[in-house]
């Protein structure tokens, strides 16, 4: 399997009223073709910002890349101009966001929105994008008909909607999609529905998915890898199933044990403290106030990841023993 | 003993049918919707938007007025009682909602907060009023550093605390908590349910729990009374439900709900179709049209809750029905 998008150290900064918000703090993901790659994580922790930095969404100078790579078939993302990465957006790295009725335009016949996607896109005729429309409508799961082109985002109901903004994103064949909370709107039968409609698009077409969301059991019902972030940085990756069955970062093992899932309210974990404030975050690793693990290194020195077992990377002083993390710095690609 | 008793609660809102029309549409939010709450247990109420869980709610809070039905709690007939006495009896019933930030008001500090039901309902001393608004935040876990900052300065799961101190004031014995911890992270919402189920044991509260999330009420609820489209389509104890879901929607809803365990991986289920318009709800069985063992029956009449064990389903197959195939497997 060829490496599509390589993302390596990003660190990431915004500048605000405060101060300086350090939000992502070396961010490593990696996604394969054909691979869907979970980036799971709670609110703040910087899963839509590594997202919208891939893109180059990220308005400046406000948002101010510090360091790291992004890479897009050997591609440096970072050096292109706007102008380049316009044309790459929608035609080779798509996204798909959480509220597809704020993502639309209320104005205007979703047919001609996806056929506008098309058009710029490929330079093709009328004619031409519209069967390109009609062809994306039929593989989201839609009527591919003149019926459904003319209707308003507010003539369909939360799925569907959700399923125009994938048409839309697919539309020019885009080999990777990033999908941002892409069921968090929605009800549990239809967040199903999505589900498999993403599952489908990599059997069907191919395109290898990031999924970004906080929902672990979505993670783990379509992912074959995932990464779990922690205020800024990938703590944990691996194959889904090795992760969440033998998580060995601090933070992964107490996430997993908050979620309800099968147990009674008074079997529930916590974890102690809250999230960071990222404007003066915990040196050394960031999630050493809330740990239990915590060691003398913590504090002061930021772990890397290093490899526990086949393809599974860990950031943490504590579970790869304290000689694991130098080993890390070698071994890490 | 049960505490609330619902039965045949009907809820229709009107609306227009456009703007500036003067003919008028229903909404069958709540019909025929019939349970009761034990006192010192959970009761919840699940389904997707729309089902009329939280006008369910909002209808026992006496905060919508019931087209049709009734509702005795505490042993009184809600609807035969004069304004007077019906705030009365609602003392013993409070409400935490969804969102923290618009259900408290911004401009209080939390002191106020939480005395204002304490003013408003119990006559109390100056020093009384303290002691009280001091004890009730150390239950929920916060103190006196905390006492006169206002919503803003909260993060989310400690606003559902302070929501959780007022609604706690006047000692209630029921406590409605509408989706209590959607609106929050797992790990704040892990610490949220620890601190619901505590106050549970230790002051012998009776909630009605409204959800969506079916992982959250399996950690929660005794009972379980499951919603579609203004009707309960199953209910009884929830760890039965849980474990063998009759009616086919009850199957799907929790087939649809991705599990975290990796070891579950695949057993997802995908059910297809929209849930219909609350406005011309389906004849027959509201969940025929996306039910995959429909017949005719279904669609022609409304099937009736009756017996199965312990439970309430409402559904035209034979009890011994194997509804566990309901859904298409997800692609892995």
């Amino acid at each position: 399997m060829d490496e599509l998008l390589t993302v390596r150290g990003l660190k990431l900064q915004f500048r605000s009223m405060r101060g300086v918000v350090k939000a992502l703090d070396g961010v490593d993901i990696s996604v394969h073709d054909r691979e869907i790659l979970g980036l799971v994580g709670e609110s703040g922790c910087g899963k839509t910002i590594t997202g919208l930095a891939i893109l180059g969404l990220l308005q400046k100078p406000q948002a101010e890349i510090t360091g790291g790579e992004i890479s897009y078939r050997g591609q440096d993302l970072l050096a292109k101009s706007d102008k380049e990465m316009q044309d790459l957006r929608g035609r080779e790295i798509s996204m798909v966001f959480q509220d597809p009725l704020a993502s639309l335009n209320p104005v205007f016949q979703v047919g001609h929105q996806i056929e506008d996607v098309v058009r710029i896109h490929k330079g093709v005729s009328k004619r031409e994008s519209r069967d390109t429309t009609l062809a994306a409508l039929a593989e989201v799961g839609l009527p591919a008909t003149d019926e459904t082109m003319k209707r308003y985002p507010h003539q369909f109901s939360g799925g569907m909607r959700q399923r125009v903004c994938m048409a839309m994103a697919l539309a020019c064949g885009s080999p990777l999609l990033i999908a941002d909370e892409p069921t968090t709107a929605l009800d549990v039968t239809i967040q199903a529905q999505i589900l498999n409609l993403l599952l489908r698009l990599r059997e069907e077409l191919g395109v290898a998915q990031v999924i970004i969301t906080h929902n672990v059991g979505v993670a783990a019902q379509t992912c074959d890898r995932i990464a779990v972030m922690y205020a800024g940085s990938v703590v944990e990756e691996g194959p889904v199933v090795e992760v969440l069955s033998r998580p060995r970062h601090p933070y992964t093992i107490a996430l997993y044990e908050c979620l309800p899932h099968g147990h009674t309210a008074s079997e529930l974990r916590t974890i102690p403290g809250t999230v960071p404030d990222l404007i003066s975050p915990p040196t050394g690793c960031r999630f050493h106030p809330r740990c239990k693990h915590v060691l003398d290194v913590c504090p002061t020195t930021k772990p890397q990841p290093a490899q526990v077992a086949d393809r599974h990377w860990v950031s943490c002083f504590w579970a790869t023993g304290q000689d694991g993390a130098a080993s890390g710095h070698e071994a890490a690609p | 003993m049960s505490l609330l008793q619902v039965k045949d609660l009907t809820v229709h809102f009107h609306i227009r049918r456009g703007l500036g029309k003067k003919s008028m549409d229903t909404v069958h939010a709540v019909d025929d919707v019939t349970f009761e709450v034990v006192e010192g247990e959970t009761l919840a109420l699940v389904g997707e938007s729309g089902c009329g869980k939280s006008t369910a709610a909002r209808a026992v809070l006496q905060l919508v007025k019931p087209t049709a039905g009734t509702i005795r709690f505490l042993d009184q007939d809600l609807s035969g009682l004069s304004a007077g006495q019906r705030r009365k009896a609602m003392r013993d019933a409070q409400v935490v909602f969804q969102d923290p930030y618009s259900s408290l008001d911004p401009r209080l500090t939390v002191h106020d907060l939480v005395a204002e039901p304490l003013k408003a309902q119990a006559r109390m001393s100056a020093r009384e009023l303290e002691a009280r608004v001091l004890a009730l935040l150390e239950m929920v876990g916060l103190g006196t550093q905390h006492l006169w900052r206002r919503p803003h300065e909260f993060s989310g799961g400690q606003c559902q605390r302070i929501a959780i101190a007022r609604a706690l004031a006047l000692e209630p014995k029921l406590v409605v908590l509408d989706e209590p911890t959607s609106a929050l992270d797992v790990s704040v919402q892990a610490r949220i349910l620890v601190l619901l189920d505590d106050l549970q044991r230790r002051l012998s509260l009776t909630y009605l729990f409204i959800a969506h999330d079916l992982a959250v009420v399996e950690s929660m609820a005794h009972a379980l009374a499951v919603m579609y489209l203004g009707r309960i389509v199953e209910q009884g104890p929830a760890a039965e439900i849980f474990r063998a879901p009759r009616h086919p929607y009850t199957v799907a809803l929790l087939r649809s709900s991705p599990s975290p365990d990796p070891e579950e991986r695949g057993t997802m289920k995908v059910l297809e179709g929209d849930v219909p318009s609350a406005v011309r709800p389906p004849a027959g069985c509201r969940f025929h049209p996306r039910c995959p063992f429909r017949m005719d029956v279904c669609v022609a009449e409304c099937p009736q809750p009756h017996a199965v064990g312990e439970r309430l389903v409402a559904c035209h197959l034979p009890d011994d029905f194997d509804t566990s195939t309901t859904g298409s497997k997800v692609l892995l």
